[in-house]
Protein backbone atom coordinates (compact mmCIF):
# COMPACT_ATOMS: atom_id res chain seq x y z
CA UNK A 1 0.00 0.00 0.00
CA UNK A 2 1.17 3.49 -0.83
CA UNK A 3 0.23 6.25 1.58
CA UNK A 4 -0.02 9.66 -0.08
CA UNK A 5 0.16 12.68 2.19
CA UNK A 6 -1.91 15.45 0.62
CA UNK A 7 -1.14 19.07 1.37
CA UNK A 8 -3.81 21.55 2.37
CA UNK A 9 -3.96 24.99 3.85
CA UNK A 10 -7.12 26.30 5.47
CA UNK A 11 -9.16 23.61 3.73
CA UNK A 12 -7.74 24.38 0.27
CA UNK A 13 -5.81 21.53 -1.30
CA UNK A 14 -2.49 22.25 -2.94
CA UNK A 15 -2.99 21.00 -6.49
CA UNK A 16 0.28 19.07 -6.34
CA UNK A 17 -1.61 16.69 -4.02
CA UNK A 18 -3.52 15.40 -7.07
CA UNK A 19 -0.29 14.91 -8.98
CA UNK A 20 1.13 12.86 -6.11
CA UNK A 21 -2.01 10.70 -5.93
CA UNK A 22 -1.68 10.15 -9.69
CA UNK A 23 1.97 9.13 -9.17
CA UNK A 24 0.88 6.56 -6.58
CA UNK A 25 -1.89 5.23 -8.83
CA UNK A 26 0.59 4.82 -11.68
CA UNK A 27 3.08 3.07 -9.39
CA UNK A 28 0.37 0.45 -8.75
CA UNK A 29 -1.20 -1.21 -5.76
CA UNK A 30 -3.71 0.16 -3.28
CA UNK A 31 -3.43 3.84 -2.43
CA UNK A 32 -4.55 5.63 0.71
CA UNK A 33 -4.49 9.40 1.06
CA UNK A 34 -3.90 11.15 4.37
CA UNK A 35 -4.73 14.78 4.99
CA UNK A 36 -3.31 16.47 8.07
CA UNK A 37 -4.60 19.49 10.01
CA UNK A 38 -6.93 20.78 12.71
CA UNK A 39 -9.98 20.49 10.46
CA UNK A 40 -9.66 18.27 7.42
CA UNK A 41 -13.33 17.62 6.59
CA UNK A 42 -13.51 19.73 3.44
CA UNK A 43 -10.18 18.58 2.03
CA UNK A 44 -10.99 14.92 2.78
CA UNK A 45 -14.34 15.16 1.00
CA UNK A 46 -12.61 16.62 -2.03
CA UNK A 47 -9.87 13.96 -2.02
CA UNK A 48 -12.49 11.18 -1.86
CA UNK A 49 -13.18 11.83 -5.56
CA UNK A 50 -9.93 10.08 -6.44
CA UNK A 51 -9.89 6.35 -7.11
CA UNK A 52 -8.22 5.38 -3.83
CA UNK A 53 -8.88 2.75 -1.16
CA UNK A 54 -9.42 5.25 1.63
CA UNK A 55 -8.99 8.85 2.66
CA UNK A 56 -7.55 9.25 6.15
CA UNK A 57 -8.30 12.31 8.24
CA UNK A 58 -5.39 13.03 10.56
CA UNK A 59 -6.68 15.65 12.95
CA UNK A 60 -5.49 17.31 16.11
CA UNK A 61 -5.80 20.91 17.31
CA UNK A 62 -2.00 21.18 17.49
CA UNK A 63 -1.69 20.42 13.75
CA UNK A 64 -2.71 23.92 12.72
CA UNK A 65 -0.73 25.93 11.88
CA UNK A 66 1.82 23.62 10.28
CA UNK A 67 4.92 22.81 12.34
CA UNK A 68 7.68 20.32 11.66
CA UNK A 69 7.43 18.73 15.09
CA UNK A 70 3.64 18.43 14.93
CA UNK A 71 3.62 16.84 11.49
CA UNK A 72 6.42 14.37 12.22
CA UNK A 73 4.65 13.28 15.39
CA UNK A 74 1.28 12.84 13.67
CA UNK A 75 2.54 11.18 10.49
CA UNK A 76 4.86 8.95 12.50
CA UNK A 77 1.77 7.61 14.28
CA UNK A 78 -0.17 7.21 11.01
CA UNK A 79 2.65 5.24 9.38
CA UNK A 80 3.00 3.04 12.49
CA UNK A 81 -0.74 2.30 12.42
CA UNK A 82 -1.26 1.87 8.68
CA UNK A 83 2.11 0.27 7.79
CA UNK A 84 2.33 1.57 4.21
CA UNK A 85 4.99 0.06 1.97
CA UNK A 86 5.80 3.52 0.66
CA UNK A 87 4.89 7.09 1.54
CA UNK A 88 4.52 9.67 -1.27
CA UNK A 89 4.37 13.43 -0.82
CA UNK A 90 4.49 16.43 -3.14
CA UNK A 91 7.91 18.16 -3.18
CA UNK A 92 6.78 21.44 -1.67
CA UNK A 93 8.48 23.86 0.71
CA UNK A 94 6.43 22.29 3.51
CA UNK A 95 7.50 18.71 2.83
CA UNK A 96 11.11 19.82 2.37
CA UNK A 97 10.79 21.10 5.93
CA UNK A 98 9.48 17.93 7.59
CA UNK A 99 9.97 14.90 5.29
CA UNK A 100 13.69 14.44 6.16
CA UNK A 101 12.80 14.48 9.87
CA UNK A 102 9.98 12.00 9.25
CA UNK A 103 12.43 9.74 7.39
CA UNK A 104 14.83 9.74 10.35
CA UNK A 105 11.95 9.23 12.78
CA UNK A 106 10.90 6.14 10.82
CA UNK A 107 14.40 5.03 9.80
CA UNK A 108 13.35 5.03 6.15
CA UNK A 109 15.12 6.16 2.99
CA UNK A 110 13.85 9.44 1.52
CA UNK A 111 14.03 10.11 -2.22
CA UNK A 112 13.21 13.74 -3.02
CA UNK A 113 12.13 15.64 -6.12
CA UNK A 114 11.12 12.53 -8.10
CA UNK A 115 9.73 12.99 -11.61
CA UNK A 116 8.59 9.38 -12.19
CA UNK A 117 8.68 5.83 -10.87
CA UNK A 118 9.15 2.59 -12.73
CA UNK A 119 9.57 -1.11 -12.08
CA UNK A 120 12.80 -2.88 -13.04
CA UNK A 121 14.01 -6.33 -11.95
CA UNK A 122 11.10 -6.62 -9.56
CA UNK A 123 11.87 -3.46 -7.64
CA UNK A 124 10.74 0.13 -7.65
CA UNK A 125 13.01 2.75 -9.15
CA UNK A 126 12.53 6.43 -8.45
CA UNK A 127 13.62 8.78 -11.23
CA UNK A 128 15.00 12.13 -10.09
CA UNK A 129 17.16 14.93 -11.51
CA UNK A 130 20.73 15.38 -10.32
CA UNK A 131 23.37 17.95 -11.26
CA UNK A 132 20.70 20.63 -11.55
CA UNK A 133 18.66 18.69 -14.06
CA UNK A 134 21.51 17.97 -16.45
CA UNK A 135 21.25 14.26 -15.64
CA UNK A 136 18.51 11.91 -14.45
CA UNK A 137 19.16 9.19 -11.88
CA UNK A 138 17.28 5.93 -11.30
CA UNK A 139 17.34 5.39 -7.57
CA UNK A 140 16.72 2.09 -5.77
CA UNK A 141 16.04 1.97 -2.04
CA UNK A 142 16.82 -0.54 0.66
CA UNK A 143 13.63 -1.15 2.55
CA UNK A 144 10.48 0.92 2.55
CA UNK A 145 10.90 4.35 1.08
CA UNK A 146 9.45 7.80 1.39
CA UNK A 147 9.42 9.78 -1.85
CA UNK A 148 8.52 13.35 -2.79
CA UNK A 149 7.37 14.29 -6.30
CA UNK A 150 8.40 17.39 -8.21
CA UNK A 151 5.52 19.78 -8.86
CA UNK A 152 4.31 19.44 -12.43
CA UNK A 153 6.25 16.25 -13.16
CA UNK A 154 3.13 14.08 -13.14
CA UNK A 155 0.03 15.51 -14.69
CA UNK A 156 -2.89 16.04 -12.34
CA UNK A 157 -5.23 15.24 -15.26
CA UNK A 158 -3.81 11.69 -15.38
CA UNK A 159 -5.48 11.12 -12.00
CA UNK A 160 -8.03 8.29 -12.02
CA UNK A 161 -11.28 9.30 -10.38
CA UNK A 162 -13.44 6.79 -8.53
CA UNK A 163 -16.90 5.69 -9.66
CA UNK A 164 -18.11 6.52 -6.15
CA UNK A 165 -16.47 8.62 -3.41
CA UNK A 166 -13.78 6.76 -1.50
CA UNK A 167 -14.49 5.98 2.17
CA UNK A 168 -13.22 8.58 4.62
CA UNK A 169 -11.88 7.49 8.00
CA UNK A 170 -10.41 9.38 10.93
CA UNK A 171 -7.10 8.13 12.28
CA UNK A 172 -6.61 8.90 15.95
CA UNK A 173 -3.37 10.71 16.69
CA UNK A 174 -2.15 12.40 19.85
CA UNK A 175 -0.06 15.51 19.30
CA UNK A 176 1.29 17.28 22.35
CA UNK A 177 1.25 20.98 21.50
CA UNK A 178 3.66 21.67 24.37
CA UNK A 179 6.33 19.48 22.76
CA UNK A 180 6.30 21.44 19.49
CA UNK A 181 9.42 23.58 19.40
CA UNK A 182 8.57 25.76 16.39
CA UNK A 183 6.23 28.69 17.06
CA UNK A 184 5.13 30.05 13.66
CA UNK A 185 3.60 33.48 13.17
CA UNK A 186 1.04 34.31 10.49
CA UNK A 187 2.34 34.13 6.90
CA UNK A 188 2.75 37.47 5.13
CA UNK A 189 3.71 38.80 1.74
CA UNK A 190 6.47 41.30 1.18
CA UNK A 191 5.23 42.69 -2.09
CA UNK A 192 1.74 43.92 -2.70
CA UNK A 193 -0.34 41.85 -5.12
CA UNK A 194 2.13 38.98 -4.86
CA UNK A 195 1.00 36.02 -6.86
CA UNK A 196 1.29 32.28 -6.43
CA UNK A 197 2.49 31.45 -9.93
CA UNK A 198 2.39 27.72 -9.19
CA UNK A 199 -1.40 27.88 -9.45
CA UNK A 200 -1.49 29.98 -12.66
CA UNK A 201 -3.03 28.44 -15.79
CA UNK A 202 -1.05 30.61 -18.20
CA UNK A 203 2.22 32.43 -17.77
CA UNK A 204 4.05 34.91 -19.97
CA UNK A 205 7.67 35.02 -18.80
CA UNK A 206 10.39 37.49 -19.73
CA UNK A 207 14.16 37.10 -19.80
CA UNK A 208 17.25 39.11 -20.62
CA UNK A 209 16.06 39.48 -24.22
CA UNK A 210 13.59 42.14 -23.09
CA UNK A 211 16.65 44.39 -22.65
CA UNK A 212 14.90 47.43 -21.17
CA UNK A 213 12.75 47.75 -18.00
CA UNK A 214 10.26 49.84 -19.96
CA UNK A 215 9.71 46.96 -22.36
CA UNK A 216 8.41 44.70 -19.59
CA UNK A 217 5.08 46.45 -20.24
CA UNK A 218 4.94 44.64 -23.58
CA UNK A 219 4.93 41.30 -21.76
CA UNK A 220 2.25 42.61 -19.41
CA UNK A 221 0.06 43.59 -22.37
CA UNK A 222 0.48 40.15 -23.91
CA UNK A 223 -0.33 38.52 -20.57
CA UNK A 224 -3.47 40.63 -20.23
CA UNK A 225 -4.57 39.65 -23.75
CA UNK A 226 -4.13 35.94 -22.92
CA UNK A 227 -5.45 35.94 -19.37
CA UNK A 228 -1.98 35.06 -18.13
CA UNK A 229 0.25 35.96 -15.19
CA UNK A 230 3.66 37.55 -15.78
CA UNK A 231 6.78 35.71 -14.67
CA UNK A 232 10.49 36.21 -15.23
CA UNK A 233 13.89 34.58 -15.21
CA UNK A 234 16.27 35.40 -12.38
CA UNK A 235 18.27 38.24 -14.05
CA UNK A 236 15.09 40.30 -14.55
CA UNK A 237 14.21 40.07 -10.84
CA UNK A 238 17.82 40.61 -9.69
CA UNK A 239 17.79 43.82 -11.74
CA UNK A 240 14.55 44.85 -10.06
CA UNK A 241 12.57 45.08 -13.31
CA UNK A 242 9.96 42.77 -11.79
CA UNK A 243 9.53 41.84 -8.10
CA UNK A 244 11.27 38.72 -6.77
CA UNK A 245 7.97 36.90 -6.36
CA UNK A 246 7.67 36.76 -10.17
CA UNK A 247 10.84 34.71 -10.47
CA UNK A 248 10.56 31.24 -11.98
CA UNK A 249 13.32 28.67 -11.64
CA UNK A 250 15.41 26.79 -9.13
CA UNK A 251 15.71 29.78 -6.83
CA UNK A 252 12.20 31.02 -7.53
CA UNK A 253 8.90 29.32 -8.10
CA UNK A 254 8.26 26.02 -9.84
CA UNK A 255 5.29 26.27 -12.16
CA UNK A 256 3.25 23.90 -14.30
CA UNK A 257 0.71 25.98 -16.21
CA UNK A 258 -1.23 24.90 -19.27
CA UNK A 259 0.63 27.50 -21.31
CA UNK A 260 4.09 28.95 -20.75
CA UNK A 261 5.23 31.60 -23.16
CA UNK A 262 8.92 32.48 -22.85
CA UNK A 263 9.97 35.85 -24.25
CA UNK A 264 13.69 36.40 -24.70
CA UNK A 265 14.57 33.63 -22.25
CA UNK A 266 17.60 31.60 -23.30
CA UNK A 267 16.68 28.66 -21.08
CA UNK A 268 19.46 28.18 -18.55
CA UNK A 269 18.92 24.99 -16.56
CA UNK A 270 18.13 26.99 -13.42
CA UNK A 271 15.17 28.42 -15.30
CA UNK A 272 14.15 25.20 -17.08
CA UNK A 273 13.79 23.25 -13.83
CA UNK A 274 11.14 25.73 -12.76
CA UNK A 275 8.94 25.56 -15.86
CA UNK A 276 9.54 22.46 -17.93
CA UNK A 277 6.47 20.83 -16.42
CA UNK A 278 4.26 23.25 -18.35
CA UNK A 279 1.91 21.46 -20.75
CA UNK A 280 2.51 23.71 -23.73
CA UNK A 281 5.67 25.79 -24.00
CA UNK A 282 6.14 28.57 -26.53
CA UNK A 283 9.53 30.20 -27.03
CA UNK A 284 10.11 33.46 -28.83
CA UNK A 285 13.81 34.19 -29.12
CA UNK A 286 16.18 35.72 -31.63
CA UNK A 287 18.79 32.98 -31.08
CA UNK A 288 17.79 29.74 -32.86
CA UNK A 289 20.35 27.84 -30.74
CA UNK A 290 18.86 28.94 -27.42
CA UNK A 291 18.29 25.90 -25.15
CA UNK A 292 14.73 27.05 -24.48
CA UNK A 293 13.85 25.57 -27.90
CA UNK A 294 14.84 22.14 -26.51
CA UNK A 295 11.78 22.14 -24.29
CA UNK A 296 9.47 24.23 -26.48
CA UNK A 297 6.42 22.84 -28.28
CA UNK A 298 6.22 25.91 -30.49
CA UNK A 299 9.14 28.11 -31.40
CA UNK A 300 9.37 31.43 -33.16
CA UNK A 301 12.84 32.70 -34.06
CA UNK A 302 12.84 36.44 -34.42
CA UNK A 303 12.60 39.86 -32.86
CA UNK A 304 10.19 39.73 -29.94
CA UNK A 305 9.55 43.47 -30.25
CA UNK A 306 7.97 42.78 -33.65
CA UNK A 307 6.36 39.42 -32.92
CA UNK A 308 4.74 40.20 -29.57
CA UNK A 309 2.75 43.24 -30.80
CA UNK A 310 1.58 41.11 -33.74
CA UNK A 311 0.44 38.35 -31.36
CA UNK A 312 -1.44 40.86 -29.19
CA UNK A 313 -3.16 42.22 -32.31
CA UNK A 314 -4.06 38.69 -33.44
CA UNK A 315 -5.50 37.83 -30.00
CA UNK A 316 -7.59 40.96 -29.95
CA UNK A 317 -8.65 40.70 -33.58
CA UNK B 1 27.62 31.53 20.41
CA UNK B 2 29.06 28.29 19.14
CA UNK B 3 28.11 28.00 15.48
CA UNK B 4 28.67 25.09 13.11
CA UNK B 5 28.35 25.39 9.34
CA UNK B 6 28.06 22.13 7.42
CA UNK B 7 29.27 22.32 3.88
CA UNK B 8 29.76 20.09 0.91
CA UNK B 9 32.34 20.06 -1.83
CA UNK B 10 30.75 19.52 -5.25
CA UNK B 11 31.93 19.43 -8.88
CA UNK B 12 32.10 23.01 -10.14
CA UNK B 13 29.10 24.46 -11.93
CA UNK B 14 30.85 24.96 -15.26
CA UNK B 15 32.03 21.34 -15.38
CA UNK B 16 29.90 19.35 -17.83
CA UNK B 17 29.02 16.13 -15.97
CA UNK B 18 29.61 12.93 -17.90
CA UNK B 19 28.34 9.54 -16.80
CA UNK B 20 30.81 6.82 -15.70
CA UNK B 21 30.93 3.37 -17.31
CA UNK B 22 28.80 1.72 -14.64
CA UNK B 23 26.25 4.52 -15.06
CA UNK B 24 26.13 5.01 -11.30
CA UNK B 25 27.88 8.37 -10.96
CA UNK B 26 29.72 10.96 -13.00
CA UNK B 27 33.30 10.72 -14.21
CA UNK B 28 34.52 13.13 -11.58
CA UNK B 29 38.21 12.12 -11.72
CA UNK B 30 38.73 15.02 -14.11
CA UNK B 31 36.28 17.43 -12.44
CA UNK B 32 37.19 20.65 -10.70
CA UNK B 33 35.56 20.92 -7.28
CA UNK B 34 34.21 23.89 -5.40
CA UNK B 35 32.33 24.83 -2.27
CA UNK B 36 28.62 24.11 -2.83
CA UNK B 37 27.19 27.57 -3.46
CA UNK B 38 24.13 27.29 -1.19
CA UNK B 39 26.50 26.31 1.65
CA UNK B 40 28.56 29.45 0.97
CA UNK B 41 25.49 31.49 2.00
CA UNK B 42 25.20 29.44 5.20
CA UNK B 43 28.88 30.10 5.93
CA UNK B 44 28.45 33.83 5.31
CA UNK B 45 25.45 33.91 7.65
CA UNK B 46 27.47 32.07 10.31
CA UNK B 47 30.33 34.55 10.02
CA UNK B 48 27.95 37.51 10.30
CA UNK B 49 26.25 36.04 13.39
CA UNK B 50 29.64 35.52 15.01
CA UNK B 51 30.63 39.12 14.23
CA UNK B 52 27.44 40.31 15.88
CA UNK B 53 27.18 37.98 18.85
CA UNK B 54 30.70 36.63 19.36
CA UNK B 55 31.73 33.00 19.66
CA UNK B 56 33.23 30.77 16.99
CA UNK B 57 32.38 29.27 13.61
CA UNK B 58 33.34 25.65 13.01
CA UNK B 59 32.98 24.25 9.49
CA UNK B 60 32.17 20.56 9.13
CA UNK B 61 32.22 18.34 6.06
CA UNK B 62 32.11 14.68 5.07
CA UNK B 63 34.04 13.20 2.16
CA UNK B 64 37.38 12.13 0.75
CA UNK B 65 40.75 13.89 1.22
CA UNK B 66 39.96 16.50 -1.49
CA UNK B 67 37.26 17.99 0.80
CA UNK B 68 39.98 19.62 2.92
CA UNK B 69 40.35 22.14 0.09
CA UNK B 70 36.76 23.36 0.57
CA UNK B 71 37.31 23.50 4.34
CA UNK B 72 40.48 25.59 3.84
CA UNK B 73 38.49 27.93 1.62
CA UNK B 74 35.94 28.37 4.42
CA UNK B 75 38.72 28.96 6.97
CA UNK B 76 40.21 31.58 4.65
CA UNK B 77 36.86 33.36 4.56
CA UNK B 78 36.87 33.56 8.35
CA UNK B 79 35.79 30.27 9.96
CA UNK B 80 37.81 29.44 13.09
CA UNK B 81 38.39 25.72 12.74
CA UNK B 82 37.22 22.70 10.79
CA UNK B 83 36.10 19.13 11.32
CA UNK B 84 36.62 16.77 8.41
CA UNK B 85 34.93 13.38 8.53
CA UNK B 86 37.33 11.82 6.08
CA UNK B 87 35.84 8.87 4.29
CA UNK B 88 36.33 7.85 0.70
CA UNK B 89 33.25 5.61 0.73
CA UNK B 90 30.94 8.47 1.75
CA UNK B 91 31.83 10.61 -1.29
CA UNK B 92 28.55 9.78 -3.05
CA UNK B 93 26.60 8.71 0.00
CA UNK B 94 22.95 9.64 0.44
CA UNK B 95 21.95 12.50 2.72
CA UNK B 96 20.95 10.12 5.52
CA UNK B 97 24.41 8.55 5.70
CA UNK B 98 26.11 11.95 5.51
CA UNK B 99 23.88 13.25 8.30
CA UNK B 100 24.73 10.22 10.44
CA UNK B 101 28.45 10.78 9.89
CA UNK B 102 28.11 14.49 10.71
CA UNK B 103 26.00 13.81 13.80
CA UNK B 104 28.61 11.43 15.19
CA UNK B 105 31.38 13.99 14.68
CA UNK B 106 29.39 16.99 15.97
CA UNK B 107 27.39 15.62 18.92
CA UNK B 108 30.01 16.21 21.63
CA UNK B 109 30.68 19.76 20.43
CA UNK B 110 27.21 20.82 21.62
CA UNK B 111 26.78 23.64 19.08
CA UNK B 112 24.20 26.34 19.80
CA UNK B 113 23.43 26.83 16.15
CA UNK B 114 24.05 24.64 13.09
CA UNK B 115 23.67 26.10 9.59
CA UNK B 116 23.61 24.36 6.21
CA UNK B 117 22.79 25.39 2.67
CA UNK B 118 19.39 24.57 1.29
CA UNK B 119 20.60 21.80 -0.98
CA UNK B 120 23.64 20.67 -2.91
CA UNK B 121 24.36 21.43 -6.54
CA UNK B 122 25.17 17.76 -7.28
CA UNK B 123 22.59 15.43 -5.72
CA UNK B 124 20.21 18.21 -4.72
CA UNK B 125 18.36 16.13 -2.14
CA UNK B 126 17.72 19.01 0.28
CA UNK B 127 17.69 16.57 3.21
CA UNK B 128 21.01 16.60 5.06
CA UNK B 129 20.35 19.56 7.36
CA UNK B 130 16.95 18.48 8.64
CA UNK B 131 18.13 14.88 9.06
CA UNK B 132 21.14 16.08 11.03
CA UNK B 133 18.88 18.10 13.33
CA UNK B 134 16.70 15.03 13.93
CA UNK B 135 19.72 12.88 14.68
CA UNK B 136 21.12 15.50 17.07
CA UNK B 137 17.70 15.90 18.66
CA UNK B 138 17.59 19.66 18.04
CA UNK B 139 14.88 21.84 16.50
CA UNK B 140 15.12 22.89 12.87
CA UNK B 141 13.62 25.30 10.37
CA UNK B 142 14.26 25.49 6.64
CA UNK B 143 14.63 27.94 3.75
CA UNK B 144 15.62 30.80 6.03
CA UNK B 145 15.95 34.37 4.75
CA UNK B 146 16.74 36.18 8.02
CA UNK B 147 18.09 35.15 11.44
CA UNK B 148 17.38 37.10 14.58
CA UNK B 149 19.04 35.87 17.79
CA UNK B 150 17.00 36.67 20.90
CA UNK B 151 18.85 35.39 23.95
CA UNK B 152 18.58 31.62 24.00
CA UNK B 153 16.02 31.58 21.21
CA UNK B 154 15.85 32.39 17.52
CA UNK B 155 13.30 34.19 15.42
CA UNK B 156 13.81 33.29 11.78
CA UNK B 157 12.12 34.28 8.55
CA UNK B 158 11.10 31.27 6.48
CA UNK B 159 10.42 31.57 2.78
CA UNK B 160 7.15 29.94 1.80
CA UNK B 161 5.87 29.42 -1.74
CA UNK B 162 4.38 32.07 -3.95
CA UNK B 163 6.02 35.13 -2.38
CA UNK B 164 4.87 34.33 1.17
CA UNK B 165 7.06 34.45 4.25
CA UNK B 166 6.64 33.55 7.87
CA UNK B 167 8.49 34.30 11.08
CA UNK B 168 9.08 31.26 13.26
CA UNK B 169 10.45 31.24 16.80
CA UNK B 170 12.43 28.24 18.00
CA UNK B 171 14.73 27.49 20.92
CA UNK B 172 18.46 26.93 20.63
CA UNK B 173 20.22 24.65 20.02
CA UNK B 174 18.78 24.67 16.54
CA UNK B 175 19.60 23.92 12.92
CA UNK B 176 18.67 26.22 10.05
CA UNK B 177 18.92 25.61 6.31
CA UNK B 178 19.78 28.90 4.65
CA UNK B 179 18.24 30.18 1.42
CA UNK B 180 20.64 31.44 -1.25
CA UNK B 181 20.56 35.22 -1.57
CA UNK B 182 20.09 35.84 2.19
CA UNK B 183 23.31 37.87 2.18
CA UNK B 184 26.16 39.04 -0.04
CA UNK B 185 29.06 36.61 0.01
CA UNK B 186 32.53 37.66 1.05
CA UNK B 187 35.57 36.16 -0.57
CA UNK B 188 38.84 35.16 0.98
CA UNK B 189 41.50 37.82 1.30
CA UNK B 190 45.20 37.09 1.04
CA UNK B 191 45.43 37.69 4.78
CA UNK B 192 42.60 35.22 5.30
CA UNK B 193 44.32 32.61 3.15
CA UNK B 194 47.54 33.00 5.14
CA UNK B 195 45.68 32.82 8.45
CA UNK B 196 43.80 29.70 7.33
CA UNK B 197 47.03 27.75 7.09
CA UNK B 198 47.44 27.92 10.85
CA UNK B 199 43.87 26.99 11.69
CA UNK B 200 42.94 23.55 12.97
CA UNK B 201 41.41 20.97 10.63
CA UNK B 202 40.50 18.01 12.80
CA UNK B 203 40.17 14.77 10.87
CA UNK B 204 37.86 12.17 12.28
CA UNK B 205 36.81 8.78 10.97
CA UNK B 206 33.18 7.99 10.25
CA UNK B 207 31.68 5.49 12.68
CA UNK B 208 31.57 1.94 11.34
CA UNK B 209 28.40 0.67 9.76
CA UNK B 210 27.13 3.85 8.12
CA UNK B 211 25.61 3.00 4.76
CA UNK B 212 23.36 4.72 2.25
CA UNK B 213 19.76 3.56 2.19
CA UNK B 214 19.44 4.37 -1.51
CA UNK B 215 21.64 3.82 -4.54
CA UNK B 216 21.82 5.31 -8.01
CA UNK B 217 21.48 2.30 -10.31
CA UNK B 218 21.23 4.26 -13.55
CA UNK B 219 22.36 7.70 -14.63
CA UNK B 220 21.67 9.26 -18.01
CA UNK B 221 21.03 12.42 -19.99
CA UNK B 222 17.30 13.24 -20.05
CA UNK B 223 15.64 12.46 -23.36
CA UNK B 224 14.31 15.35 -25.34
CA UNK B 225 10.66 14.42 -25.37
CA UNK B 226 9.30 17.27 -27.35
CA UNK B 227 9.15 17.86 -31.05
CA UNK B 228 9.39 21.59 -31.43
CA UNK B 229 7.18 22.99 -34.12
CA UNK B 230 8.99 26.00 -35.55
CA UNK B 231 6.79 28.77 -36.85
CA UNK B 232 8.23 31.00 -39.56
CA UNK B 233 7.10 33.84 -41.76
CA UNK B 234 6.70 37.55 -41.16
CA UNK B 235 5.83 38.71 -37.62
CA UNK B 236 2.16 38.98 -38.61
CA UNK B 237 2.14 35.53 -40.24
CA UNK B 238 3.97 33.95 -37.33
CA UNK B 239 1.58 35.59 -34.86
CA UNK B 240 -1.43 34.31 -36.78
CA UNK B 241 -0.08 30.75 -36.99
CA UNK B 242 0.96 30.76 -33.33
CA UNK B 243 -2.39 31.98 -32.03
CA UNK B 244 -4.21 29.46 -34.24
CA UNK B 245 -2.00 26.62 -32.92
CA UNK B 246 -2.56 27.64 -29.30
CA UNK B 247 -6.33 27.91 -29.81
CA UNK B 248 -7.09 24.93 -32.02
CA UNK B 249 -4.23 22.47 -31.53
CA UNK B 250 -2.96 22.95 -27.99
CA UNK B 251 -6.26 24.44 -26.78
CA UNK B 252 -4.62 26.49 -24.09
CA UNK B 253 -6.20 29.83 -24.93
CA UNK B 254 -9.72 30.76 -25.94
Amino acid sequence: MILVVAEQQGGTLNKSSWETIAAAQQAGGPVKVAVVGADTAAAAAELAAADVAEVLRVEAPALSPYTLDGFVSALGQVVAAEQPGEVYLPHTYQTRDFAPALAVHLGRALVTDCVATRQADGRRLFVRPVFQGRLLADVACDGQAIATFQIGAIRADSLVRGAAPAPVRSVAVTVDGGAIRQAPEAPFREAKQAVDLSQAERIVAVGRGIKDPEKVALAQQLAAAMGAEVGASRPICDAGWLPMDRQIGSSGQTVAPKLYLALGISGAIQHLVGMKGARTIVAINKDPEAPIFEVADYGVVGDLFEIVPAVIKELQG
Amino acid sequence: MKIAVCLKQVPSRDWQPRVNEQKTWVRDQDAAFELNEPDAYALEEGLRLKEKHGGEVVVCSVGPARVSQALREALARGADRAIHVEDEALAQADAYAVAEALAAAMRDEAFDLVLTGLQSDDQGSAQTGVMLASLLGIASATIIMEVDVQGQALRVKRELEGGWFQWVALPMPALLTIQSGINQLRYATLKGIMAAKKKEVRKVAAPAGIASRQQIVGLYVPEKRKQTQMIGGSPAEAAKALVAALRDEARVIT
